[in-house]
């Protein structure tokens, strides 16, 4: 199979998990329990004004109809508005969205540096008493959940020593012109250390462990020894030799974890109190807001489809062993 | 004939010697012995590392902590110590009976009133019940699943490889808040979440497993003389993935202990049992760590880590078995 075949016969692959993950979200809403026109029905309106706002959301029309609609809104990225505050699912949507992805991609840049240094040096230092501490290091990172290391934290730091803030993005009552404006501001960076130090930690581990058994299978191939041979020092072979190799399997594993730790920045968020798309969809759970919870659940669940795809591509374009079949 | 207490090399063949009435008998005996020297040289492998052994026992410790938990505890998880002055709310906590000598609670009370070191007891039993369900399910559903569609390959493998490819699109967390909240608070609805999707992983890498394997000589041997597909299946293609499913399990135990902290603690939790989760998650509500009562949020989030880095470290254990480049 050609190169480009594989291309579209991935990109179809994509178009229908977008669909199933889609049908499947609408009828599991439509099952949920409770009445979602509770919270835009009030119990003083007349059944006359209530029937009215119903039919205004479209949810008096049979299931298929609404099913219908629901696929010719979601082409063209219309998901409706919000039971709760009547605003479109799109615009809250590009209200949280950036908030999440400053913070993970802060996190996570700062994860694989350190992640593929470190597992450069504990795979060249193999057996020794630095590769053991940093492995179990590593391991206890990613077995504690974030949200407790948020936590914990939030009391030595917030509450105990009051370096940090408790919660949230920015100070209360302060505006800016655009959101790039904001996020320059040293008042922002304040409130991002602490949830994106947090989030490193945890993310850490595992570039740290790819990268170790990675360059554990460069050093056993013979052009290390080579470059031995030639005298080269030894630092020169670790980062300019060993690790230029090594770092192939690291690339498409980022891009497959970045799209999981947008979908699971649903506790972090919680923790600090960081107004992202993850703690809005829990909010929107919580208070029966089905069309925000299917907006930002799709935008989540898109993260992620997207990114194995790429990951998929840039696997065939950076190792040109890797045959279409 | 094969003697019964001295195994020879031969058993394989000696077995078609076997008069009708024994056979039965002795494949089943045959079948035992293989799997006990199996099982005998894994433990024997992956009980030689001490982290592992260490993990072990872990777990073992919380095993037996959470089947005699009505002898350890002093209190019910979910009785209240005393009542306030209103009556039902109470917020003034006592603190740990270490910390003042008035308290006589090891590890104080919550501001509802409960019991700290009491809940601490009775939440091993929901994580582990948790964990270990859903790794036998996980494990068991993604081998089977990974095994057909291997095995069969075709539009069977098509079929259930883009189930899995659409399991793999789903968020794990969200995707579990929004079934929990559909389903109901309660653990085993949690379970069933977590098993919905945790299987995925499994079934992706067995069936990759299996692709290999039914292109082996005793695959085709089995085929040609007469084996069932079933039979090929489960006797000659499962003991073959079996490190790999244990494998897979044993990463399940972590991941569904920390999904089940994670969706207790943003409050979706059975409000009818008490997990690490719930723990933290009514510190939080409480403020306790505004107020500095540590004592009620380090304990449950250091059993959680402590239970699933061993889960992690048997699993990574088990790895160095399966994958002996690790080593």
């Amino acid at each position: 199979m050609s190169k480009a075949s594989f291309v579209v016969r991935r990109l179809l692959q994509l178009g229908v998990t977008f669909w199933a993950v889609g049908t499947v979200l609408f009828f599991l809403f439509r099952l949920m329990p409770g009445d979602p026109t509770a919270f835009v029905v009030s119990a003083q309106m007349t059944p006359e004004a209530r029937q009215q706002v119903i039919e205004s959301y479209g949810l008096n029309e049979p299931l298929y109809v609404q099913y219908m609609r629901f696929l010719e809104n979601a082409l063209t990225l219309n998901f409706g508005q919000s039971f709760h505050t009547n605003q479109p699912v799109r615009e809250v949507i590009w209200t949280y969205l950036p908030n999440t992805l400053v913070l993970m991609l802060s996190a996570f840049v700062v994860a694989y540096i350190l992640g593929i240094v470190l597992g450069v040096l504990t795979g060249w230092y193999r057996g020794s008493r630095f590769e053991k501490t940093t492995v179990v290091t590593a391991l206890t990172a990613r077995s504690l959940p974030t949200f407790y290391v948020g936590l914990i934290v939030l009391w030595l730091f917030g509450a105990t020593l009051g370096v940090i803030p408790m919660s949230g993005m920015g100070a209360a009552g302060q505006t800016y012109d655009s959101f790039w404006a904001r996020i320059f501001t040293l008042d922002f960076l304040h409130h991002l250390a602490a949830p994106a130090a947090v989030l490193a930690f945890y993310y850490m581990g595992y570039p740290l462990l790819i990268m170790r058994s990675s360059m554990m299978e460069v050093l056993s191939q013979d052009f290390i020894d080579v470059c031995r041979a030639k005298g080269l020092s030894e630092r020169a072979i670790m980062f300019k030799h060993a690790a230029r190799n090594a770092l192939l399997p690291i690339i498409t594993a980022a891009a497959i974890a970045l799209g999981y730790a947008v979908g699971g920045s649903v506790l972090i968020e919680t923790v600090f109190g960081w107004p992202g798309l993850g703690r809005e969809m829990v909010n929107a759970v919580l208070r029966r807001d089905f069309p925000v919870a299917q907006g930002t659940f799709m935008v989540l669940a898109a993260t992620i489809i997207i990114l194995n795809f790429v990951a998929d591509l840039l696997y065939g374009y950076l190792d040109p062993r890797v045959t279409y079949e | 004939m094969a003697t019964q207490d001295k195994p020879s090399i031969f058993a394989d063949i000696d077995d078609g010697d076997v008069d009708q009435e024994d056979e039965s008998v002795d494949r089943w005996r045959r079948n035992l012995r293989l799997w006990r020297e199996t099982l005998t040289e894994q433990w024997r492998m992956l009980t030689d590392d001490l982290m592992v052994r260490l993990a072990m026992i872990t777990i073992a410790f919380f095993m037996a902590v959470a089947v005699f938990a009505p002898f350890i505890a002093p209190h019910g998880p979910l009785t209240r110590q005393y009542e306030g002055d209103a009556g039902i709310i109470i917020v003034d906590w006592a603190e740990p009976s270490f910390m003042s000598a008035e308290s006589e609670y090891l590890l104080g009370t919550t501001a509802e009133g409960f019991d700290i070191f009491s809940q601490l007891v009775y939440g091993s039993r929901a994580a582990l019940l948790v964990g270990l369900v859903a790794a036998v399910f996980t494990a068991g559903i993604g081998t089977l699943v990974g095994l057909t569609a291997g095995y069969y390959g075709g539009k069977i493998d098509d079929t259930l490889m883009r189930i899995v490819d659409f399991l793999y699109g789903m968020p794990l967390l969200p995707t579990v808040i929004i079934l929990v909240a559909l389903l109901g608070p309660s653990l085993w609805n949690i379970l069933l979440a977590i098993i919905l999707l945790q299987w995925r992983s499994t079934a992706r890498v067995i069936r990759s497993q299996a692709l290999s394997l039914r292109e082996r000589p005793f695959v085709k041997a089995a085929q040609v003389a007469g084996a069932s597909d079933w039979h090929i299946i489960s006797r000659h293609l499962a003991p073959n993935v079996l490190p790999l499913s244990f494998l897979y399990g044993a990463f399940a135990i972590a991941w569904a202990i920390l999904a089940e902290a994670g969706v207790s603690f943003i409050g979706l939790g059975d409000p009818n049992t008490v997990s690490w989760g719930t723990m933290l998650q009514s510190s939080r509500a409480y403020s306790a760590l505004d107020f500095g009562a540590w004592w009620w949020f380090i304990p449950p989030g250091i059993c959680i880590g402590l239970v699933v880095i061993s889960g992690f470290l048997i699993g990574r254990g088990y790895e160095e078995i399966t994958n002996p480049e690790l080593r």
